[in-house]
């Protein structure tokens, strides 16, 4: 375990994310069984208060977990020089087996939590909650992903220990057999950057059928997440290369680094921006038939895929940019 | 879009004047908070500037050092390891280093004798700021110092060290070979250790395994490992600290969330009637949640800008013995004024967080009261 003042912050959040979730999911609970909009009795009078302060906690708290994703993945780059043969967060990640999937829960997390606030948004804009079932349905589902990833984060801090000399010799005797791997398997360039403009196409294609005919929610959904996914492999393929301008360089992490010009957190700013949104915007279609949402919810959507599509948009348009004005040739030999 | 904008900015021009209109409660809180900030940041300041301080340094030290172990503590190198040593393919250089320390009495504290690469003048010396300092000696005043058998070698200085490498240099003596084996009683043919210059940086590791197979009795030390163990150093004592700290952290809290539930009858009559103008509880949380980012925001950053000052220009009187070590010559050294929004992040972990969570609760519950019941109390 290393004690460090960034990992103790960490440490502190996830205590008091999961102190409020539990918190929380114990009122969702209630409000599932006896939430009853006709009702004027005393306890719905309450839990109609109560959703006020849930929706507040919840804001917070996803406000910090968004937060937390990118101050995880700094001070996984800020430890890298305590274990022999890491570089950056990638080694540092792979110090034990939990690095990796706290980082993916992290992420998985944040886009569940950003669609928990859309809905959120979209049922306080009617009169009558239509939709305080479904959100408090994925509030129960997303509060055991937090807490499995709390759970992680701690076994992974736990796990930790620097390669420091000891008495007897240095370290790299007496744990040669522990050298991390700081590489990261990745795809060939030329077939992922095909793979790239297809589906940002696509789900530029879909979106503005969406907005347009109204028809597609579901698959527009799917595509933003599935241009989600092929971005950041992408991210690990190519376009980290042209940052660094080394041919054998795929690191997602590294560009978050200032020698970068902090170029990692716009672009995965923009592609987290635009997966929330997507997936939004295609739940939010689903509910288009409930009576009171009938008036803002297609003001919503739309706005919804405006984000989405701009998000994307403005990631593949750096992308582009820097593979065409950067000096460097990636498939030049 | 726009009218939503224009609401919350009013609902933040009520929170500011309604803040200034209870100014000693609320500067209480914030002084308080800026306390708090302050110490945190003062910690986690401090010891990021002396860790690059000392990787500063370190660039410039050897590859490798190679040290002799003797029954489990360190022992002189004999000088014949250095050929060995130089003939392993990848090694561009292997000198042998004299260096040890020298307790003055009259002092009462350590020095370091140094050998010089070149060898030095015998019966002068080069003297570090401290070293001048305490033994109140300068340019061409003379410096008697004990030998090992209780006979005075008298040195006279020829020149004291500037002071922008204070932090290594300030207990340093720069004394000629023939000198430091008079004081120590040192053999010709021993030295205190090896450094080990390696041609390619990459190779260093399998070098190292390469010496330690031809001498098990030595240990090789690289230098990312030296690195390796300052960064850990340093990072547990500014957790330890911070660890301590958190108790003063924990009272701020109980005192932030005591004062948030426990509202004056002033305050719950303020709100009964916002609610009963119209306001909606929505209006009433967005308000509370101006009054608590006004609050944490400005202590932040003046806990954040006060710390700025402790360390870089005052050079943190208040921590400075506990995170710099226990020497008695202390160095005086300018640290290099350096915040990474890495180091603003953890503090705002650390303060603003716990804060917003611990008034959560209590905002909602003013913002949820019936303005009737309210003004029926009254």
């Amino acid at each position: 375990m290393i004690l460090h003042p960034a990992i103790i912050a960490l440490y502190l959040s996830s205590f008091i994310s999961v102190a409020l979730l539990i918190y929380s999911s114990s009122f969702a609970a209630m409000i599932l069984r006896k939430w009853d909009i006709g009702s004027g009795s005393e306890l719905q009078l309450s839990l109609e208060r109560r959703t006020y302060l849930i929706s507040v906690i919840l804001s917070y708290l996803f406000f910090f977990q968004f937060l937390s994703l990118f101050l995880f993945i700094y001070t996984a780059d800020n430890l890298h020089n305590l274990f022999t043969g890491s570089m950056c967060a990638a080694g540092t990640l792979n110090v034990n087996q939990y690095g990796y999937p706290v980082l993916v829960l992290k992420i998985v997390n944040f886009i569940l939590a950003g669609v928990w606030l859309i809905i959120n948004r979209i049922d306080i804009s009617a009169h009558d909650y239509p939709l305080i079932k479904n959100k408090y349905s994925l509030l129960l589902f997303v509060a055991p992903l937090m807490i499995a990833e709390s759970a992680l984060q701690t076994a992974y801090f736990m796990g930790l220990n620097a390669d420091v000399i000891t008495s007897c010799c240095g370290s790299l005797f007496s744990s040669d057999s522990t050298n991390i791997t700081s590489e990261i398997a990745s795809l060939p360039s030329l077939q992922a950057k095909a793979v790239f403009y297809i589906s940002m196409t696509l789900t530029l294609a879909a979106g503005i059928v969406l907005c347009y005919k109204n028809k597609g929610g579901l698959l527009f959904s799917i595509l933003s997440l599935l241009s989600f996914v092929i971005s950041v492999a992408a991210l690990i393929s190519f376009i980290s290369l042209y940052y660094y301008e080394l041919p054998t360089h795929h690191c997602p992490f590294c560009i978050l680094q200032s020698e970068y010009g902090y170029a990692g957190y716009y672009l995965y700013l923009t592609l987290l921006c635009g997966v929330v949104t997507g997936i939004g915007a295609g739940i939010a279609g689903r509910f288009s038939n409930i009576k009171s949402l009938a008036p803002v919810i297609l003001v919503i959507q739309k706005k919804l895929i405006i984000a989405s599509l701009l998000s994307y948009g403005i990631f593949t348009a750096i992308v582009t940019l820097k593979m065409i004005l950067s000096d460097f040739i990636l498939e030049g030999y | 879009m726009n009218s939503r904008i224009e609401i919350q900015r009013n609902i933040l021009d009520f929170t500011l004047s309604s803040l200034l209109r209870r100014k000693t409660k609320n500067a209480v809180l914030m002084v308080v908070f800026t306390i708090v900030v302050f110490m945190l940041a003062s910690i986690i300041f401090f010891t990021n500037a002396v860790k690059r301080e000392a990787v500063a340094v370190l660039q410039n030290s050897p590859d490798i050092v190679v040290q002799r172990l003797s029954a489990g503590r360190h022992d002189l190198i004999p000088a014949d390891y250095i050929k060995t040593i130089t003939d392993m393919k990848g090694v561009v250089s292997v000198k042998g280093r004299h260096w040890g320390y020298y307790f003055e009495p009259a002092a009462s504290a350590n020095f370091t004798l140094v050998v010089p690469d070149d060898g030095g003048e015998e019966g002068r010396i080069v003297a570090g700021k401290g070293v001048s300092r305490t033994m109140r000696a300068g340019d061409g005043d003379i410096l008697p110092l004990k030998s090992y058998k209780g006979e005075w070698v008298v040195l006279s200085i020829k020149g004291v060290l500037k002071s922008d490498s204070e932090l290594v240099s300030s207990d340093l003596i720069e004394i000629s070979e023939k000198d430091f084996r008079k004081i120590f009683g040192i053999p010709k043919d021993r030295f205190t250790d090896l450094s080990v210059t390696v041609r390619n940086p990459k190779e260093t590791l399998t070098i190292a395994k390469k010496i330690k197979d031809s001498f098990p009795d030595t240990r090789p030390i690289l230098r990312s490992e030296v690195l390796r163990t300052y960064d850990s150093l340093f990072n547990w004592r500014s957790g330890l600290l911070l660890i301590i700290a958190a108790g003063a952290v924990l009272a701020f809290i109980i005192f932030a969330f005591d004062r948030a539930s426990g509202l004056s009858a002033e305050e719950r009559r303020e709100i009964g009637i916002l609610k009963a103008i119209g306001w909606e509880t929505s209006d009433v949380i967005a308000f509370k949640f101006w009054e608590g980012l006004v609050i944490s925001l400005s202590s932040f950053m003046a806990g954040i800008i006060l710390a700025y000052f402790h360390v870089f220009v005052a050079y943190a009187p208040l921590f400075e013995p506990v995170l710099k070590g226990w020497a008695v010559l202390y160095p005086e050294f300018r640290l290099v004024p350096f915040i990474d929004p890495f180091q603003i992040a953890t503090l705002f972990f650390l303060t603003v967080l716990p804060y917003t969570a611990a008034t959560i609760i209590p905002s909602w519950r003013s913002a949820v009261v019936d303005p009737d019941q309210i003004m029926r109390s009254q």
